[in-house]
């Protein structure tokens, strides 16, 4: 731990910019290595749980929240010393989660038990247990903090389960195996992908919060076999012009138009990409490899790779955060 | 938990106020039990709720999807003698029931489907390996979910050639499964470019297999009938009635690596398999059952799931609206092998992965790379279209 901790230290000594920070959890490695946004450069490594996967921060960026799925808990860390806080029950096997916009509610998929579980962040109490459809995997949250999405990778559904209540408004029928669900900043449009079906659902979302299936993307790529084209993470620019989305075993990320919905370019990436976040300026975005055990760095104007950076063993999730 | 059943309550309201049309889905699974030796090794024993612990797990995902959807899913489990086997088919088809999941061997198989086609059912086949069902003997009414020996062997060949170990030694049992079994590695061979430089028989002469002693008469008699072959790259083993390929690994007179019936042996899934997110999987069935999940489970689970699919999309749990449904290019299913399985439409066998299993890991999984198709590089794996010689789904 101590090598660790020096690093850490001369770091900051090193870098007086104040730099932002990725927070990458590695699923088989069970660590989190943290890059520093600016330099590009790992700062260190920590223990972050039995199989870390999906990884977010509190909204002021001072907590670290990891599901630990093998430990059956969400791990919570200081962004700033790694120290580990005390952590959150989350139910069995959390794979997947997201937080409100308060930072009071945590909305964790429970992936072994078809449940979405509801944690208080504060009291650290389980709040509710909502029961979804097989194998619940991705969590979006409206922009109003109204609505929470689950996908249920098996039933493959999108559930849309409202924060007042807890119960289940809407389904929607996506294509096999949908792994992740995001809305657009200002709420009007939400898209879930599914990974072995190969496509993104786009929906149009009404102003109290019903779901209109208007669209599909699907990719294509020369050289590629379609079946590698498994579409996984998604993320919007803040103005919904851009969709990126990451393929998987295709080891692309997809740019799309957010406005025609077409695929504009493919970005290559490493090896089975997952998830991505933006930094909070939104210029970059990374993506997680977990069979070339890295991350990229995508330029998010010029629309390319512009770094690769050597994490841990297999990383799965993302979360950025501004120091 | 309270709280939950209270979520689940006001789940189930709303979907008595959603559109979804109310379906109840009844299925069978109907096992034939046959009269059979011990297998070599007790971990091969077969389990009393073998395939029906597939079906639970079915149901069970079925009804978590169709709570939200209005559609209720009751498999019947049913296992009879070979004798009683008519009488059983007779009893669940008038119990109203059309959808039939088959764990059989072959004839007994294709007088069951025959049958059932009389009352208009559709039946899977969850068991039996055999070309002629996807070729000659094939019928409209009857899908595969089991894989054949040709995809068996055709994902063994692909391995081998993508390690280059094209020089093969064939040794095959002597009962009628591993004649048939070892006409597949033939195939494939011929069809990937391998060399089969000879092959030899071991006789079935009958007796116990597994006794205090079956190990030392074993070690004293493979070696001496393995000794003396051409020069090989591996040993290509064709036992499928499981008496001495078990065996072969260690017991070889010179030093190869055995594949096929015994070393590295081709399966449809096993319970080590975690890849393709199926750790989800095991965990699920592990607590339902307190078991390891066996391939014949995992193709019952698979043909429910295949009705699954066809009442949630296309809202049918008619026989020919299913089969409709899981023939047609909107069919595509996630089975937790990395993508999606779909049918095959001139012989209605489902085309998926193949996992190549030591006993006790995924060590690869075929198609390989590199083997290429126009349609789908799952087809370089049994029988493709211009081979087969179906004609019941013209």
């Amino acid at each position: 731990m101590r090598p660790f901790v020096l690093a850490t230290a001369l770091v900051a000594f090193a870098s007086p910019v104040f730099a932002g920070k990725a927070f990458v959890s590695n699923e088989r490695g069970n660590t989190i290595t943290v890059v520093n946004t600016e330099t590009w450069e790992v700062e260190t490594e920590f223990f972050g749980g039995n199989r870390p996967r999906g990884i977010t921060v509190s909204p002021d960026g001072t907590k670290l929240y990891v599901c630990a799925s093998d430990d059956n808990i969400v791990r919570v860390f200081d962004t700033t010393t790694y120290e580990e806080l005390p952590s959150l029950p989350s139910g069995p096997d959390p794979e997947l989660f997201i937080i409100e916009p308060s930072g009071e509610r945590l909305y964790i998929a429970n992936e072994d038990d078809n449940l979405v579980t509801v944690t208080n962040t504060n009291t650290r109490q389980v709040l509710a247990e909502v029961p979804v459809g097989v194998e619940p995997e991705g969590m979006g949250m409206s922009p109003d903090a109204k609505w929470v999405v689950n996908t249920s990778e098996t039933t493959n559904m999108a559930h849309f389960i409202s924060t007042e209540d807890y119960s289940i408004k809407h389904n929607v029928l996506v294509d096999q195996r949908p792994r992740y669900a995001q809305y657009t900043a200002d709420g009007t449009r939400l898209y879930v992908s599914s990974e072995i079906g190969g496509t993104v659902t786009v929906m149009d979302i009404a102003e109290d919060g019903a779901p209109t299936v208007v669209g599909k993307l699907t990719f294509e790529v020369p050289g590629v076999l379609p079946e590698w084209l498994q579409p996984v993470g998604v993320k919007v620019t803040s103005d919904g012009s851009r969709v990126f989305v990451a393929l998987g075993p295709a080891n692309r990320v997809a740019v799309v138009d957010g406005e025609t919905l077409e695929v504009l370019d493919y970005i290559l990436v490493g090896q089975r990409v997952w998830q991505l976040d933006f930094t909070a300026d939104e210029k970059y975005l990374i993506s997680t490899n977990g069979n070339s055990n890295d991350i990229t760095v995508i330029d998010v104007e010029k629309e390319e790779a512009i770094k690769s950076v050597q994490v841990g063993q297999q990383p799965w999730g993302v979360v950025t955060i501004k120091d | 938990m309270k709280f939950a059943l209270t979520l689940l309550a006001s789940v189930l309201f709303f979907v008595g106020a959603s559109p979804a049309f109310a379906i109840d889905v009844r299925a069978a699974v109907l096992r034939v039990d046959y009269q059979t030796l011990l297998p070599l090794s007790r971990y091969d024993v077969r389990p009393d709720d073998l395939g029906f612990a597939g079906a639970a797990l079915a149901d069970q995902d079925n009804n978590t999807t169709g709570s939200f959807m209005g559609h209720n899913y009751e498999t019947v489990q049913v296992s009879t003698t070979p004798d009683d086997a008519d009488a059983a088919l007779d009893a669940i088809l008038a119990d109203g029931i059309r959808l039939i999941v088959v764990l059989a061997r072959a004839e007994d198989l294709l007088r069951l489907t025959d049958r059932a086609a009389e009352q208009g059912a559709l039946v899977f086949n969850a068991q039996a390996p055999d070309m002629a069902l996807r070729d000659t003997d094939c019928r409209a009414g009857l899908l595969h979910t089991s894989l054949s020996y040709g995809m068996k062997a055709d994902a063994v060949a692909q391995f081998a050639i993508w390690k280059k170990w094209t020089d093969w030694l064939l040794v095959h049992g002597s009962n009628p499964a591993d004649v048939a079994m070892a006409d597949a590695f033939r195939n494939a061979a011929n069809k990937f470019g391998a060399r089969i430089v000879e092959e030899r028989e071991f006789e079935d002469t009958g007796g116990s297999r597994r006794t205090d002693s079956g190990h030392v008469m074993v070690q004293k008699q493979l070696p001496v009938f393995m000794q003396g072959a051409k020069d090989h790259d591996a040993v290509i083993a064709a036992d499928a009635t499981n008496y001495f390929a078990g065996f072969l690994p260690y017991h070889l007179w010179t030093p190869r690596p055995v594949m096929g019936s015994g070393g590295l042996v081709p399966v449809n899934f096993h319970g080590a398999h975690e890849a393709y997110g199926a750790t989800q999987f095991q965990t699920r069935f592990d607590e339902l059952t307190r078991r390891y999940v066996r391939s014949e489970d995992f193709n019952v689970w698979l043909a429910l799931r295949v009705v699954g699919e066809a009442v949630t999309r296309a809202n049918t749990a008619d026989p020919m609206g299913v089969l409709d449904y899981a023939m047609s290019d909107a069919f595509e299913l996630a089975a937790f092998k990395g993508q999606k399985v779909t049918f095959r439409n001139w012989n209605g066998q489902i085309r998926q992965p193949v996992l190549l299993y030591d006993g006790m890991l995924t060590v690869s999984v075929s198609p390989q790379e590199g083997f290429l198709h126009q349609t789908s590089p799952l087809d370089t794996m049994g029988l493709d279209r211009p081979e087969s010689n179906c004609t019941a789904f013209n």
